[in-house]
Order: C-alpha cells, then structure tokens, then sequence
C-alpha cells in the first residue's frame, strides 16, 4: 500500500520533472530556433532536394505532390527479406503511433531493382504493410540519379544465379513544406522515428 | 486400449512434428516462419531459433519450394546494408543461435509461386558435428504476414 502510495508519487514527480523539460526545451528552441530530434538534423542540407519517378500507375511523381505532409523516403526492392520489410513495418508502427496526424505522413518507398520490381510488384508489396504507402521507381539511369541526389548507394551483389542489392538503409524525413530535414537510421525504433515526425507536423 | 494408446502416441507424434518445436538428437529448431509474398514476388526469407546441445554448424538447408535455397548474412556496414551467402552457421553447445532480421536467413530464391500466409513450408536443415558427422532435421515453417514483425510468438524471456 505505502508503496503503491510512493510508486504514485514518484511518478507523478517524474511526470511533472518531464513536464518541467519539456517546457525548458520548448523555451530553448524558441531563443535558440532549434529543436532536438532522434534523427540527424540535415536542415539545409544541398542534396535530397527532389525526385522524378513513376508510381505504380505510371504517374510521374515530385515532392510537391505530397505538400502539406512528412514524408518518410526510403531506398530497397521487394526481394529484401530482411531491411526492408523491417523498415516497412516500422513506418506502418510509426502511422499508428501518430493517431490522426498519422493521416499527414506519406511513406514513400524507392525500389533499387527496377528490373525485377515491376509496378504490379511494388504495388502489392507496399499495400501489405499500409495502403497509403506507395512505392516509387525509374529506369535504371532515373534510379542513378535519384540515388546519387539522395546520396544512397546500391550494388548488385550475384548469389548463386540471382542476386542481391546491398543498399543505403536510412529514412530521409521532409517536412510540411517539401524540405529535407532528417535523416534517420535503421537502428532506431517506431517510437523515435513517430516523435520526430511528429515534431516537424507541429512546427508550424 | 492398445488400439487407443497407440493412437495417443500417433497424435502426439503428429502434434510435435506439425508445431514449430522438433527436438530430434543433436540440434532443436524452434519458432521457425517464413516471410509471406506476394505475387510475382521472387525471393523470401525463413527465420528459426537453433539450438544444439553440442558443439556444431549449420550448413544447408532445401526445401521443395525451390531448388535455390541459402544461408545468408545481414550486416551493416555504416549505413549500408550488406547481405552475404554464408558457408555455415556456429552452433555453440547450449547456445540459442536466432536466424532473424538483423542477422541470420534462409534465403529462398528463383520462387515458382507466390509463398502465402498460412500456407506450410518443408526444410530439410543440414547440420554437422565437430566429428563431421551430418545430421539431417526437417521442419515445417508457418507462412507468415508480409508485415509480420521479427519477434517470435512469446518473445517474452
């Protein structure tokens, strides 16, 4: 009972202590224009600025299509048993986690494997994690440039008689206004990933 | 009676092998699932728990699906994700080896057909003994979800 008593009151001191810093760094970041994030702040960065590539209908795609939304981006192929359907998740989890707000993120996933990736492919594979997930690919100079631009790197990798890509995995993040602002590692979780997008859907 | 205890002795045969756990000599392979795809999809990968009770390796493993099944490796390096065939896997004495996301997997490759949830896989894992001697463990993975997460079912110790 006593226990439970002090349990209560502790968590209530820790709850307001986190209260207390969340209003420090809420103060920090309005003297210093900075706000901490889980993920590498690449505000300003000169790469990343843009996209050119087909979605699955054989639309063509930029970042002004998804204005008004975070955008996760994120580089793999469908035949990735391990990163990809890992990171997929992730978003997914990322979605739910964001509660209504979730309806303002747009995952975008850029295939590396235009040659096995077909839209019909990349379509259903996409829908298997979230619906609103769509993927993106080019020919194989479009996916040179659009890699080059984000600075990902993919190699063919021969196994047997097929192959595999090693990749780049991080998750770039663009805010509301088409900017690149993050870059986010494979390592770090649902919940780190959904904070961060989170605080980029309320800066206004 | 014989009759029935005979037929409780079947079921329970038929219930060990039909679960995921098979306990048979040397190595015990639990949890084991394979990645759903979907249609036209060409490559998966299978995930299992090892466990041997002596010092051995694991070092193939087919399965009816496709004749190109291997052991592959994940490993990043920096942010770049790696995978590599491996020649075998260390199955310390005792020691829980999980093939899972981040580490280990059996790579079907060159699939025929769509691998679809529910649907059962057959393996027939290779392992050898420091003595040389192969021992051979066939199993059968549960067909998960496209979106299933890396955690085993009671992921909780």
């Amino acid at each position: 009972m006593n226990q439970r008593v002090s349990t209560n009151a502790s968590r209530r001191a820790f709850v307001l202590s986190g209260a207390a810093i969340a209003v420090g760094a809420l103060a920090g970041c309005s003297l210093k224009g900075a706000v901490s994030f889980n993920g590498t702040d690449i505000t300003g960065a000169d790469f990343g600025r843009d996209f050119r590539l087909k979605d699955p209908t054989g639309q063509e795609r930029t970042l002004a299509d998804f204005k008004d939304k975070v955008v996760l981006i994120f580089f793999g192929f469908t035949q990735c048993p391990d990163v990809c359907p890992t990171a997929l998740v992730r978003a997914a989890e990322v979605k739910t986690l964001l509660g209504p707000d979730g309806d303002r993120l747009q995952v975008l996933f850029v295939s590396v494997d235009p040659e096995r990736d077909t839209p019909e492919v990349l379509n259903a594979y996409t829908a298997a994690f979230d619906p609103t997930f769509l993927a993106l690919y080019g020919d194989q100079e479009r996916l040179a440039e659009t890699a080059k631009e984000f600075k990902v790197i993919y190699q063919k990798v021969p196994t047997g008689d097929s192959y595999t890509i090693d990749h780049t995995s991080v998750t770039y993040a663009f805010d509301t206004h088409g900017k690149l602002r993050l870059k986010l590692s494979h390592s770090q979780s649902a919940i780190e990933y959904a904070a961060d997008v989170r605080k980029l859907l309320h800066a206004a | 009676m014989n009759q029935f205890i005979r037929h409780v002795a079947v079921a329970a045969m038929l219930a060990a092998s039909a679960g995921s756990a098979f306990a048979q000599a040397n190595v015990s392979v639990k949890d084991a699932w394979v990645r759903a795809t979907v249609p036209q999809q060409k490559a998966t990968g299978a995930f299992m728990q090892l466990q041997a009770s002596a010092d051995s390796k694991f070092v193939s493993a087919s399965s009816p699906l496709t004749p190109t099944v291997e052991v592959h490796e994940m490993a990043m390096q920096g942010d770049v994700m790696r995978m590599r065939q491996v020649q075998s896997v260390e199955l310390p004495a005792g020691k829980l080896v999980e093939l899972k996301p981040g580490g280990y997997h059996i790579m079907l490759l060159n699939l025929k057909a769509q691998v679809k949830e529910g649907d059962t896989v057959p393996f027939s894992l290779v392992f050898e003994g420091k003595d040389g001697k192969r021992e051979t463990v066939d199993i059968k993975a549960p067909v998960k979800a496209l979106n299933n997460t890396a955690k085993p079912a009671h992921a909780n110790h």
